[in-house]
């Protein structure tokens, strides 16, 4: 099957404009007779909760969090950028544009990246509107500041906390929805199935986390925000409860799930110190501006104080592999080859999983006042955790999963193949095609909730007659009872290996073969070893407690579960995608100076895989994409 | 790159089946923890110990475990977030124990944050204070471009002071009146010194008041215990700012 984008014919910078006078619109009064369910509370979610129900739309909104103002958007630091041209340096949408398409690899849709370029002015002033403090000038302008993969200076932020101040932001719109009655909130609700009623998704099926009941909810569409799934890896940047599962389930259900292996390594995370690791954290990598990677030449000196590695056994892999680029190389030459660096075993701390990054000359040339201005939250956040001090001796760090470009497939409208369920935000794989630029994140998330699904959902509601389907319909009580057997299941095999064991061995299983440097031979490795820790797993999980409580174990073993059979997924995609391409690297597949090797001949399209079963193949669907304003280029940063 | 040895430790764990049901300190040894390692994955591991002897992990909330989702809440030998400055339980490391050390951990106490189980609390009061009004109350879209409102910068920097509340309560757990004045005043004092949020101060602060008191939060009565407790470091002189928009609002 050849699946179709919806793109909007004609000239793109009319492209969003002309569809939304296209689209249908729903009567004022009419508005509140339809149900919109909304799962997660993130950026995309919560701004497309409080602006559906704004409008006067009927909304459920759903998170596992105890509180919508806790998903995992709050962590990202750095900010989120837009086409202002406020420091008149250059910018605008079309350069936006042209920049998130050249970022990601040529991999993604021209359209969809226009629109987001084209509101991403409206956002900054939606924020700022909300009471959003972000950071001004002495004469009271906004500021902005610079970020990878661009030449202006176009990243709006608020200290080092913008992803948590614009959460802020739409949670408190979210709140006011609440208390305007328009939206109903569930929280501490995990979502275990989609319902789908002659291939129209109309309702979820969730878990009450504290009381364990199972509880349908029907509704006229489903709006899924439910994030990314990079804790496949066991060990990455996101929350605890990051998981596959939403998107997952909804792709069991018929929801195409696309480009799967376009997962995001950041280089600058603080090195796991052992087996008892749960997380990493990330630094911001600005810091790779006065610092200086290396590790020691010779494997004798790996276990001596770094002070003792005389200057001439250093090896400042970067500046020698990259002269021009030097310690600034692209976050994905930079991960991996620090992961070249640890293979050859001459990696430095626990685990010898670890490369310096090392202050002293810059300290020696600037002094420790200009470096500690620059990066003091940084080195104050690195000695908390690793109890050394950055100043004084050089900071550790390692390459860590921490976003996916891949989600569900969708179109332009954000609906996916199945009508009635929209997709927003990192859990749908529309705008960052093989690589996601920084500030980019928040910017997709908000734009999708306040200003696409707003315009997109009344095209599909004004199509439909309000409550049709009602949660008597047979689909539900089938949904309900896969999902009792499913939790049935899970408490009755009472094995030996609890839960995190079976993760941390998937995540080992992926983090080695389906990393950041993917071969043929590894994928295949994957592909046999992964199959048989599932198997393992539902003979030999333990999971203690019952289904009528609060069970932390047995929500986790749901997403384990889960994350068990999409690793297969996103390593058959990987193997399938022979070229290397933005988060994507094919050791098979690259220059001769180690840039990924694009085949825009054979792979110039989104891999859209349909479920078929858990032990069966799932069936390729491409979208070719359609590069008719910016050319096919090799990207380069040189 | 420390080169401890792992330590032992004896924690005394508040275990409670339910709201209703009754709670007691229970006994665990964690044995063999690394200095390396986070309070919450010493707690990982006790659990994985107790689910391999056929025995009921404890159960907390915890998610970013970096710090800034605001769910972990544990009190650690009587202090909220267990006492080290501006630190969250999920950054406090091992390296702050001793081997052989007795360690308390109790959930918030609070009359207003009624305990699910374990370490579990109900939140959901905060949330209701914001719900009240801690909002400015623009639509999505038609709102004026960012720059036509200038806003001095120690303006801005003072809201964002206040704004980096990350909403986990622990002032309310160390106030000996259970009051969430800190936390609400971080929300009153952001929006009330932002030129966006001036309409509806008076309204916002009377509102948010009102449902603070009706949540069955104490009042302030100057301990500052919160100030110490707070991760983020949100300083008292928010209560203040929450006082004079008060006193104001009330003479409008």
């Amino acid at each position: 099957m050849i699946l179709d984008g919806k793109s909007p014919k004609g000239p793109i910078e009319t492209s969003w404009d002309r569809h939304r006078f296209d689209m249908k619109l729903v009567n004022p009064a009419n508005k509140r007779k339809y149900k919109v369910l909304v799962v997660g509370t993130g950026l995309a979610g919560a701004s497309a909760a409080a602006s559906l129900g704004e409008l006067g739309y009927n909304v459920d909104s759903f998170c596992y969090q105890d509180s919508p103002r806790r998903a995992h958007s709050i962590a990202a630091q750095g900010g989120i950028n837009a086409a202002k041209n406020y420091p008149n340096d250059g910018d605008s949408i079309y350069r936006l544009f042209y920049d998130t398409i050249k970022g990601g690899d040529f991999r993604a849709r021209e359209a969809d990246v226009w629109r987001l370029a084209q509101v991403s002015n409206n956002i900054i002033d939606q924020c700022v509107a909300q009471g959003v403090p972000f950071a001004r000038d002495y004469a009271g302008y906004l500021d902005t500041r610079s970020f990878g993969g661009a030449q202006v200076s176009r990243t709006f932020y608020a200290r080092g906390q913008t992803g948590q101040q614009l959460l802020l932001g739409a949670y408190s719109a979210l709140s006011r929805q609440i208390k305007a009655g328009t939206v109903k909130l569930f929280p501490r609700c995990e979502m275990l199935d989609l319902v789908v009623v002659d291939g129209e998704a109309k309702g979820i099926t969730v878990r009450d986390l504290i009381t364990g009941e199972i509880r349908c909810h029907a509704g006229d569409a489903v709006v899924l925000a439910s994030g990314g799934y990079v804790n496949v890896f066991y060990l990455s940047t996101n929350a605890m409860g990051c998981s596959v599962t939403a998107t997952w389930r909804a792709h069991k259900k018929g929801a195409l799930f696309a480009n799967p292996c376009y997962t995001q390594i950041h280089p600058t995370c603080i090195p796991q110190t052992g087996e008892h690791q749960s997380k990493l954290t990330l630094m911001s990598e600005s810091l790779r501006n006065d610092g200086r990677c290396w590790v020691p030449k010779k494997k004798e000196d790996i276990g001596k104080p770094p002070s003792q590695v005389p200057e001439d056994d250093r090896d400042y892999y970067l500046e020698r592999k990259y002269p021009s680029f030097g310690n600034l190389a692209p976050r994905d030459i930079a991960s991996r080859a620090a992961k070249e660096q640890c293979d050859d075993g001459r990696g430095v701390g626990p685990g010898g999983r670890g490369v310096y990054l090392d202050f002293a000359g810059s300290i020696g040339r600037l002094g420790e006042h200009t470096i500690r201005e620059r990066y003091g939250n940084l080195f104050d956040m690195y000695e908390r955790i690793t109890a050394e001090n950055g100043y004084k001796v050089p900071m550790r760090i390692y390459p860590a999963p921490h976003y996916c470009m891949g989600g569900l497939w969708v179109d332009y409208n954000c609906e996916s193949n199945l009508r009635g369920l929209f997709v927003l935000g990192e859990a749908n794989f529309s705008v960052h095609g093989a690589n996601r630029l920084g500030a980019s994140a928040l910017m997709q998330g908000l734009a999708d909730g306040y200003f696409v699904i707003p315009y997109t959902i009344a095209n599909y509601l004004a199509g439909i007659t309000p409550g049709k389907v009602t949660a008597d319909n047979p689909e539900f009580r089938k949904s309900a009872e896969e999902v009792h057997a499913g939790t049935r299941k899970l408490l009755s095999i009472n094995g030996k290996r609890t839960v995190n064991d079976f993760h941390r061995s998937l995540g080992k299983i992926m983090w080695n073969n389906v990393g950041m440097a993917r071969s043929e031979q590894s994928l295949k490795e994957a592909l046999k070893e992964i199959p048989a820790l599932r198997e393992e797993f539902w003979q030999n999980v333990k999971v203690t407690g019952s289904g009528a409580e609060l069970n932390q174990q047995l929500e986790n073993a749901g997403r384990v579960a889960d994350f068990l059979e999409f690793a297969e997924l996103l390593a058959r995609d990987a193997l399938n995608r022979n070229e290397s391409c933005g988060g994507h690297f094919r050791v098979e597949y690259q220059m001769p100076d180690g840039e990924a090797r694009r085949d825009d001949e054979n792979f110039c399209y989104a891999a859209a895989w349909e479920f078929k079963g858990v032990d069966k193949e799932p069936e390729l669907h491409k979208e070719p994409l359609v590069f008719e304003n910016i050319h096919l280029a090799v990207r380069s940063y040189k | 790159m420390s080169e401890h040895k792992g330590m032992n430790l004896k924690l005394h764990v508040w275990r409670q089946k339910g709201p209703d049901a009754p709670g007691r300190l229970e006994v665990y040894d964690a044995k063999n923890v690394s200095p390396d390692q986070s309070f919450l994955e010493m707690l990982d591991q006790v659990n994985e110990e107790l689910i391999r002897s056929d025995k009921e992990p404890i159960v907390f909330d915890h998610d970013c475990r970096e710090g800034i989702c605001g769910s972990c809440s544990q009190v650690i030998n009587g202090v909220p977030h267990g006492g080290q400055e501006r630190t969250t339980v999920c950054q406090l490391h091992m390296r702050t124990f001793k081997d052989g050390d007795a360690i308390f951990i109790e959930p918030w106490r609070a009359r207003a944050f009624p305990i699910i189980k374990d370490l579990v609390v109900d939140r959901s009061a905060l949330d209701r204070i914001i719900q009240s009004g801690g909002y400015n109350s623009c639509h999505t879209g038609g709102v004026p471009d960012g720059n036509a409102l200038l806003i001095p910068k120690p303006d801005a920097d003072y809201a964002m002071d206040a704004a980096e509340c990350i909403g986990c309560g622990a002032c309310v757990a160390a106030c000996p009146n259970g009051s969430a004045m800190l936390f609400t005043s971080a929300k009153v004092a952001q929006l009330a010194l932002l030129p966006q949020g001036k309409a509806e101060a008076a309204t916002r602060v009377c509102a948010m008041t009102e449902t603070m008191q009706k949540e069955g939060f104490g009042n302030c009565s100057n301990h500052y215990e919160c100030q110490a407790a707070c991760p983020k470091g949100i300083s008292v002189k928010f209560i203040a700012k929450l006082n004079r928009e008060y006193q104001k609002a009330l003479f409008k």
